[in-house]
């Protein structure tokens, strides 16, 4: 634990200049590639972030040094032809949006090699280090490099902040914006600027090809917790900065460890996570909760049976065989066992030996669900003029699922009807 | 000779490449194709240290599996947690790249793999890996019989599996229909992407079979309606790619692959303009004679 101390201390100058600029690019990363990630252009980050290759490399031919100002101007340049040329293969030929991101992505980053392998044998000694942008070089940041990205954080911030509320609405309703005069394509283009500054500084992070997942993985595993932007953004650049910190400090322990990779694997679990056990979008969640709906449905179902049997012998309280049930509705005998024995737990039927009955709470609960099925059936032939034989099958769905509410607006409009289109008895719960 | 070995290698690669690639940018998978291309990194590096060398049946199958893997767990976070497209193809496959790196970091000293050779291939050390035959003579490098074996493999498969290939991309729900297992064919055009990835790995790294993959396709896409013609043409533009960005490359005396890559984007950019039937130079001399 002594290593914890002595990073968390912040004592060594290194350690502060890796630490703080891991957090700061992967922050503001997070933050604008939400807009990416709600715009659906995630994979238009990864090309961008392949593209600005080729612009660093002519930016140091034409200053001849590593001017960190001329590479960005550089790498701008390309990050946006990639951009217009992707968006104009796209529109002009038949070529499919996807094709087009890959073929530019591969193409500028093959010359951006290309270039590179050639500077590199020029004999000019000052290239050493441009293949930093490859893979990153959190590890190895200077206290010159913090302050570039500090300025940068800072206008990415400050956009964002300034211009939240129009990229909001662009992220949602592109249409409605433009409708009510929000300058569109402006805004596009700073949005799209914004991912290209995110891009060249933060590929000096972790490089090339993990620079797509600083982008857009925070903004992925924002999104299975909360369905507010300003919430979602917070969110995301809170992750990136918690996986900042940890890849800082795994290679702070072991120092042959990458820091990019491992804030990326860091991120990564973050998301995977989120993408499982989120409250009500994670897998998890979801796969319960459809369970329970499977369950409520088939209790419902059998008890429906048990009823509908009780009206044929005008009472509801016979005790029934398994075969008798499965004869109405197919189910499995173990199956049917299951559902009943959930149905016995919750005070609904009752066993003797290996016969089944309601009980009166059972007996109740049926008599609404068919109630509800019957109903529907009335609403639909007398208000939407369907068939009454065709009715059936969208009652089986409802009857599951109307609320307390519904059904009492619904007895209300069918003014307590008797019969349903079938000429079978309604029953009401007072009767 | 030289020149020869690494122009064959790399022409093997590019015809490999192609046939998959016109399958690929029309089923919409170009960035799935590209995803994978990354994914097997840590297959790569796994396998590797199973069995000790590259060029080993265990590391092919290991990348057919990591491969459908990927493919899998795409479909699984679109799917299953309804993460839409676009985003589940970026955190997969920037994920399992980072999961590679990390491997080849832990073990620097048993694998015999870098970063640099993982993005941009040594196809110029290819002549160098010869098989020595029993009786001492030299047979050749080995990429090029690897290479060989891997297009004649996918030759055997887009041939026997021609109608379902056709039809699962074309009309996925009349493929269906007749009783062909679409997702059986997905997962098998899958599986020769990523075989054909990791075998190219080495000679060409990652970026350039992505440059593989989509550019001659989309070049021949350019060029004709009919699929067979489609398939033929993109071998040409991907042969063609290798023998022009080989001597290029030699000229400016720089990256190989990152040559071919360039070249395949400038013959993809020739077929757009002057295209007979789909060129934007020819489409806007009949809108004038019009």
């Amino acid at each position: 634990m002594n290593s914890l101390a002595e990073f968390f201390s912040f004592a060594d100058p290194n350690i502060r200049y890796v630490v703080l600029g891991s957090v700061l690019l992967t922050a503001s990363s997070a933050i604008v590639g939400t807009f990416t990630f709600l715009n659906k252009r995630s994979l238009i980050g990864d090309a961008i972030a392949h593209a600005v290759l080729p612009g660093i490399c002519l930016g140091f031919i034409v200053a001849g040094t590593k001017n960190p100002l001329v590479l960005i101007v550089g790498a701008f340049i390309t990050g946006w032809l990639s951009l217009i040329v992707v968006e104009y293969i796209n529109r002009k030929t038949r070529i499919k949006e996807d094709t087009a991101i890959g073929l530019v992505l591969s193409v500028f980053f093959g010359i951006g090699i290309l270039m590179l392998t050639v500077i590199q044998k020029s004999g000019n000694a000052s290239q050493s280090g441009l293949d930093h942008f490859l893979f990153g070089k959190a590890a190895a940041l200077v206290g010159s490099d913090l302050f570039a990205f500090l300025i940068v954080a800072l206008i990415l911030l400050v956009v964002v902040y300034v211009l939240f509320k129009e990229f909001a609405l662009m992220a949602f309703d592109k249409a409605y914006a433009k409708s009510i005069g929000y300058p569109v394509r402006a805004l596009e283009l700073i949005l799209t600027s914004l991912i290209v500054l995110a891009v060249v500084i933060g590929i000096q992070a972790v490089g090339v090809v993990l620079m797509a997942a600083i982008l857009i993985t925070p903004a992925a595993a924002a999104r299975f917790w909360t369905d507010k932007i300003v919430v979602m953004v917070l969110l995301a650049s809170a992750f990136g900065a918690f996986s900042g910190l940890t890849g800082a400090y795994i290679s702070f322990v072991a120092p042959a460890m990458p820091t990019g990779p491992w804030i990326v694997i860091v991120i990564s679990m973050i998301a995977f996570i989120s993408f499982f056990l989120a409250p009500k979008r994670g897998v998890v969640y979801r796969l319960i909760r459809q369970n329970n709906i499977r369950q409520t449905i088939n209790n419902e179902n059998v008890l429906k049976v048990l009823y509908q049997l009780g009206e044929e012998n005008k009472n509801f309280f016979i005790h029934r065989h398994l075969d008798e049930i499965i004869r109405r509705r197919k189910y499995e005998k173990s199956t049917l066992q299951s559902i009943l024995r959930r149905l016995l737990n919750q005070g609904y039927v009752e066993q003797t030996g290996n016969l089944w009955s309601l009980t009166e709470e059972g007996k109740n609960k049926a008599q609404r669900v068919v109630k509800i099925h019957r109903l529907w059936e009335l609403y639909l032939t007398t208000y939407m003029k369907i068939a009454p034989d065709h009715v059936h099958e969208d009652a089986e769905t409802i009857e599951h699922l109307l609320t307390p509410e519904l059904e009492a607006e619904l007895e209300k409009q069918l003014g307590y009807a008797k019969l349903d289109p079938h000429q079978t008895k309604i029953p009401y719960q007072h009767e | 000779m030289n020149d020869f070995y690494i122009i064959l290698t790399a022409s093997l690669v590019a015809s490999s490449c192609a046939l998959l690639g016109c399958f690929l940018i029309l089923r919409r998978m170009a960035m799935v194709g590209d995803a994978i291309s990354h994914a097997v990194l840590p297959g790569i590096v796994l396998a590797f240290l199973f069995s000790g060398s590259r060029d080993s049946v265990t590391m092919l199958i290991g990348a057919g599996l990591i491969g459908v893997f990927t493919t899998f767990l795409i479909e699984f976070f679109h799917k299953k947690a309804r993460l839409q497209t676009d985003a589940a193809i970026g955190v997969t496959f920037t994920w399992l790249f980072a999961v590679g790196v990390v491997l080849i970091s832990i073990f620097a000293g048993k694998v015999d793999l870098d970063q640099d050779c993982v993005l941009y291939g040594e196809i110029a050390y290819v002549p160098l890996d010869v098989i020595i035959s029993p009786a001492g003579a030299n047979l050749g490098p080995k990429a090029i019989y690897v290479m060989g074996f891997v297009l004649t493999v996918i030759i055997i498969f887009i041939v026997t599996g021609y109608k379902e290939l056709f039809l699962t991309t074309f009309d996925p729900a009349y493929a269906s229909a007749i009783g062909i297992s679409t997702s059986l064919w997905h997962y098998l055009l899958m599986s020769a992407v990523s075989v054909t990835t990791v075998s190219s790995f080495e000679s060409v790294g990652a970026i350039l079979v992505v440059a593989l993959l989509i550019a001659p396709a989309a070049t021949a896409y350019l060029l004709t309606d009919n699929f067979k013609w489609m398939l033929a043409l993109a071998c040409t533009a991907g042969v063609l790619a290798s023998l022009t960005g080989y001597y290029f490359a030699v000229w400016l005396d720089g990256s190989i692959a990152g040559a071919i890559a360039a070249m395949s984007g400038i013959i993809f950019g020739l077929a757009m303009v002057f295209s007979p039937t789909h060129g934007l130079f020819f489409k806007k001399l009949r809108q004038v004679a019009h």
